[in-house]
């Protein structure tokens, strides 16, 4: 990107906070104007370690976390020694000089060392061993020349007024960094500009929680799990004022059937986890398809297989998604790219889930979930679609059918509570009543003829799904020379990529971007890949898990491949570096 | 009854003949709860029954009420769903020994922490039938089946005893061999503000051949009979220890009502979303999203 940006990181050990200084900065850059993207690497412990927080925002949207920082603050030695070296040119390194030493660091040319005793300085301001986080704050605010009213208004909307005295000390510890710079050199002299047009700054899995509250979501069941957990969190928090049930439960076997329950009964109902929660659900899923209940299931991926890097991003589900569940049934299975679309297709998702009366999977990974992102807002005049009930008031009119065989799969369906639509959701194949012809009548030729009736019915409402959905984008010119393949929070590096290229270099790069995975679209797909002159799949899995489905769908197979499993998000330099190869 | 007219028990059967082996403990489940119904005047169609996977899992198919026939091991999950989601509806679950006692065994402990009013009856036959025969989580030590040619080496299961260390409210047991009781206990239990469980001896005709009808004439006792009081916890504890224990002692088994608690609050009531009436009867989206906006500025 050559517009204007800024940098910012701070590590420590965990339990030092920087991801909550993070937070707060990421906050004062878009009360500034700004966009803001954040990306958290961190380790699964509670204390020690060592995490980092990096910041980075632009006047324009940010499509990732980016590469070197302008400003690091450094909470510990290890934060030096490991970040101080990749600190940029006339850049800024904030210390506590009383434990922090930078002797024998390399720094780049023109890297000011800002050092001073952050610790004994916060101590004017208060107790809390925090604080000296909002003093290293107060400094980088001034090296990038921000304004300290949005500081104050920042903690305010974090402590809220009911905290003012927490709010003034930090403010006061923030001046006090804030005056260390100004007497030392002042700012970097970025040139950014800023403007009181704040928007909004929050994480995917809050985008999901909002999306699901718009659609009128109103039951959780969920078992702790990173990083699916921050949509409990944020669930239970505003639970008893929008009028959710967030049950914390033993397992996430019971998350998926109490889910299911819910869904039945006539509520809309969701659950998440990650992969490896989710691989506890693929049983229950399949009951949710065979039943036909409506149940949203948010799958946040992390490295796997098994417990594998809990803290680190991956794409490695799809394939555990696409064959959740022994037998066939229909699914939807929707991928955001964005936290805009994280709203959205969380939205989308229940709708989609009582229409088709099925399981509907939302996946998105840990670099989408976890990262705070500035947006411009959210449209919350989502439609509220319950699809096909059965009439409320009278008697059914003769035998109810709750699984009427229909042209397009879906059946009227009702609620217990209901006088005369007594039925029996079944997870045993059953015929149009819900009765099971699983035990005396299978086998019988009348109740085979029932049972691929009842097959087909179930597995028509594919072809609604189809309908309702969208097919790929491709964004970026028409001919282009090279034409990306990504699905879900790929999106942003991989953009990234292409305007620099183009920008640079005068490469001439389209990508082709799936947000509905499946069911699949494979007369768009195939008329696109079609004029595509050459294909680059850019997956973060090791065996390229949708360009396999893509293949098995379209027949076409990517030319090219790139797969990332080391747990860490794509930098844009890594699909630069893979797109230059393949055009040369 | 709305319309003032009294249900039939007939109104509680559905059409459909159930598919259990002749003499099966079952059928005294069945007619039992379609009986409690009968004597509650509970609206058929206000009644959910959750079960999982067995024969005796079967038995929604057979009422005329709602009915959700769920995966094995699952149906307290799902029974907690429906309840959650509209607690003006009866929840029945319903399944076996291995069902509940087995696959579902963590479902089955947290359910009574949780003391979700949904009454719980557990068909217990000590053996797994529908997979024609292997030991179960209540199998008696030394039982032969065709898992443990050589007898069973493990120690069963004491429902009774976990239930009560579990927290849970109402705990019964009741058998196969004395329909009046059973309807009786079904009956209580579904009244009763809280998790019910009901572990009803029901034996297996086809699989189990030593704990017969005739193995538990010999032992069973009514609990009210000898006086027992369901409000004292330790004396509910030393008769449930009766049988099964590590003693293998197998001479007395109570039936009837163990343990009742009325003081402790369900959690329905606890959960302060359902004070405002049944999830299901909520409307749905926002009203008013830009103050839910206020904390991302």
């Amino acid at each position: 990107m050559t517009q204007k940006e800024l940098v910012f990181r701070i590590g420590g050990a965990a339990g030092d906070g920087s991801a909550s200084t993070a937070e707060s900065f990421a906050k004062v850059c878009t009360r500034s104007g700004l966009y803001a993207f954040t990306y958290t690497s961190y380790q699964s412990v509670i204390r020690g370690g060592h995490s980092w927080v990096q910041v980075r925002a632009s006047e324009e949207p940010v499509l990732s976390q980016g590469e070197s920082p302008q400003v690091v603050i450094a909470l510990n030695q290890p934060t030096v020694d490991i970040h101080g070296p990749q600190v940029r040119e006339r850049g800024a390194v904030i210390y506590d000089s009383e434990t922090v030493k930078l002797d024998g660091i390399r720094l780049a040319e023109g890297v000011r060392s800002i050092g001073f005793p952050l610790a004994r300085v916060a101590r004017e301001y208060g107790n809390n061993a925090l604080m000296k986080n909002t003093v290293a704050l107060g400094a980088a605010v001034r090296l990038f020349d921000m304004d300290m009213r949005h500081v104050e208004s920042a903690f305010r909307t974090i402590w809220g007024d009911k905290k003012e005295e927490v709010v003034q000390a930090n403010v006061k510890a923030a001046m006090a960094g804030h005056k260390y710079v100004e007497e030392h050199g002042g700012s970097l002299g970025l040139g950014l500009r800023y403007s009181d047009h704040a928007r909004l700054l929050l994480t995917g899995n809050q985008a999901i929680c909002l999306g699901a509250l718009a659609a009128g979501c109103k039951f959780l069941a969920q078992y702790p799990m990173t990083p699916a957990s921050s949509i409990m969190h944020w669930m239970a928090d505003h639970a008893p004022q929008y009028g959710v049930v967030v049950k914390q439960v033993e397992d996430e076997l019971a998350a998926i059937n109490m889910a299911i329950g819910a869904g039945f009964a006539g509520v809309r109902a969701m659950t998440a986890t990650s992969g490896g929660g989710f691989s506890l659900m693929v049983e229950g899923l399949g009951q949710g398809g065979m039943v036909e209940a409506p149940v949203v299931a948010v799958l946040v991926s992390r490295t796997g297989p098994s417990t594998g890097l809990p803290t680190k991003t991956e794409q490695g589900d799809l394939n555990l998604a696409l064959g959740a569940g022994q037998g066939d049934w229909p699914r939807a299975i929707l991928a955001p790219r964005n936290t805009d679309e994280c709203f959205r297709l969380a939205a989308e998702a229940f709708n989609l889930a009582e229409v088709y009366q099925t399981p509907v999977i939302l996946m998105s990974d840990l670099y989408l979930s976890e990262g705070y992102r500035t947006v411009d807002g959210f449209d919350f005049n989502v439609p509220i679609i319950r699809g096909l009930l059965a009439q409320d008031g009278g008697e059914a009119e003769g035998r109810y059918l709750r699984y009427k065989i229909t042209e397009s799969g879906v059946s009227p369906r009702a609620l217990p509570g209901q006088k005369g639509f007594e039925h029996i959701a079944g997870s045993d194949e059953h015929d149009e009543k819900g009765e099971l012809i699983s035990d005396v009548l299978a086998g019988i030729p009348e109740y085979v003829e029932v049972r691929k009736r009842m097959m087909e019915k179930r597995m028509r409402k594919l072809d609604g799904l189809r309908r309702d959905t969208k097919g790929p984008e491709l964004w970026g010119p028409q001919d282009a020379d090279l034409t990306l393949i990504s699905w879900g929070s790929t999106q942003g590096p991989l953009r990234e990529a292409v305007l620099n290229l183009q920008e640079t270099e005068g490469l001439s790069v389209n990508s082709l971007e799936f947000s509905y995975l499946f069911p699949f679209h494979a007369e768009e797909t195939r008329a696109v890949l079609a004029r595509a002159k050459r294909t680059l799949a850019v997956e973060g899995n090791f065996t390229g898990q949708f360009s396999r489905l893509l293949t098995a769908e379209t027949g076409i197979r990517p030319d090219r491949f790139l797969g990332k499993y080391d747990g860490e998000p794509f930098a844009p330099s890594e699909i630069e570096a893979k797109i230059r190869e393949v055009l040369a | 009854m709305s319309d003032g007219r009294t249900i039939e028990l007939q109104e509680y059967k559905s059409e459909i003949k159930p598919t259990w082996c002749p003499g099966c403990g079952d059928f005294a489940v069945l007619n039992g709860l379609q009986r409690a119904l009968q004597t509650l005047q509970i609206k058929p169609w206000t009644v959910t029954i959750v079960s999982g996977i067995g024969c005796s899992s079967n038995i929604p198919h057979f009422l005329s009420s709602y009915g959700f026939h769920s995966i094995h091991g699952r149906s307290i999950p799902v029974a907690s769903g429906i309840k959650l989601a509209n607690p003006e509806l009866t929840v029945i679950a319903a399944g076996g020994d291995g069902d509940g006692y087995g696959i579902g065994a963590g479902h089955f402990l947290h359910a009574m922490r949780r003391n979700l009013d949904i009454t719980y009856i557990v068909m217990n036959n000590q053996i797994y039938g529908l997979t024609t025969g292997q030991a179960s989580p209540t199998s008696e030590r030394e039982m032969k089946t065709k898992s443990t040619p050589e007898g069973v080496i493990e120690n069963p299961i004491n429902p009774i005893s976990l239930a009560l260390a579990a927290g849970a409210t109402y705990v019964a047991r009741g058998f196969s061999g004395d329909a009046k009781t059973l309807g009786d206990l079904f009956a209580k239990g579904i009244r009763h503000k809280g998790f019910a469980l009901v572990d009803v001896l029901s034996p297996c005709v086809t699989y189990n051949k030593q704990n017969t009808y005739d193995w538990f004439r010999q032992r069973v006792y009514s609990l009210e009979k000898e006086g027992h009081d369901p409000s004292d916890f330790h004396a509910a504890m030393r008769r449930a220890t009766e049988w099964p224990n590590l003693d293998q002692t197998r001479d007395r088994i109570g039936i009837g009502v163990f343990y009742e608690r009325t003081d402790i609050p369900t959690y329905e009531e606890l959960e302060p979303v359902l004070r405002k009436g049944p999830l299901v009867k909520q409307p749905l989206g926002l009203a008013n999203p830009e103050e839910l906006l206020e904390e991302f500025r």
